[in-house]
């Protein structure tokens, strides 16, 4: 094995450590909320861990190019996932166990409304 | 390389099968999402070190679709939940 093989092994290693960590965390964490923080960390570190490593391995520049437009794509659309499964459990009502609920009666189900016709009563 | 990669795919492949008790047990919806979620991320790092170990980019196509899949799914099924809830 050359250096950079031993560099992109290296790299593959952590990444799928990463994911080995996430479904551990999955299994362990109490809700969804600490699950979902559990689940993210394969999603944008572990793939740009094993997406390097797949870099240093692949010929051509092409497949690399896809390589790194995924791990893009990814940093683009992680947060914006995460962020609409968190909205959609707190609406649900999944999040029993706070101590302090700064959302509390603040969405539009708390005062009575149908979703998306907010009428802004501060404004 | 052809050893690490084999290493690597069986760590992916526990933090699946935990991601797919997960993803059996529930107990909410927005749980299976979580879970399902991940598990298309894993298919997704799968891909990339398939990539990894033999060098060529036949899968990478692949891997791209089943990102995109993947969001669209997970933002579709955060919306469905949303609706669904009282």
């Amino acid at each position: 094995m050359s250096p950079l093989d031993v560099v992109a092994a290296t790299l593959v290693l952590v990444g799928a450590g990463l994911s080995l960590v996430a479904g551990v965390g999955l299994v362990r964490m109490p809700d969804v909320f600490s699950r979902m923080h559990a689940a993210t960390k394969p999603a944008t570190l572990g793939l740009v861990l094993v997406a390097a490593g797949g870099v240093l391995r692949v010929a051509t520049g092409a497949d690399a190019t896809k390589l790194v437009l995924v791990v893009a794509l990814q940093f683009l659309t992680a947060p914006v996932a995460s962020h609409l499964v968190g909205r959609a459990a707190y609406r649900a009502g999944a999040l029993r166990s706070l101590v302090v609920d700064e959302l509390a009666g603040a969405t539009s189900e708390d005062r009575g409304e149908r979703p998306g016709t907010e009428a802004h009563p501060q404004a | 390389m052809i050893a690490v990669t084999n290493l690597a795919l069986a760590l992916l492949a526990l933090g699946a099968l935990a991601a797919a008790g997960r993803l059996a047990v529930g107990p909410t919806l927005a749980d299976r999402v979580v879970a399902t979620d991940t598990l298309l991320t894993f298919l997704v790092i799968g891909t990339a070190i398939h990539a990894a170990r033999t060098g060529t980019g036949t899968y990478l196509e692949v891997m791209l679709v089943v990102a995109v899949v993947g969001f669209l799914g997970t933002a579709m099924l955060a919306r469905a939940i949303e609706r669904r809830s009282p």
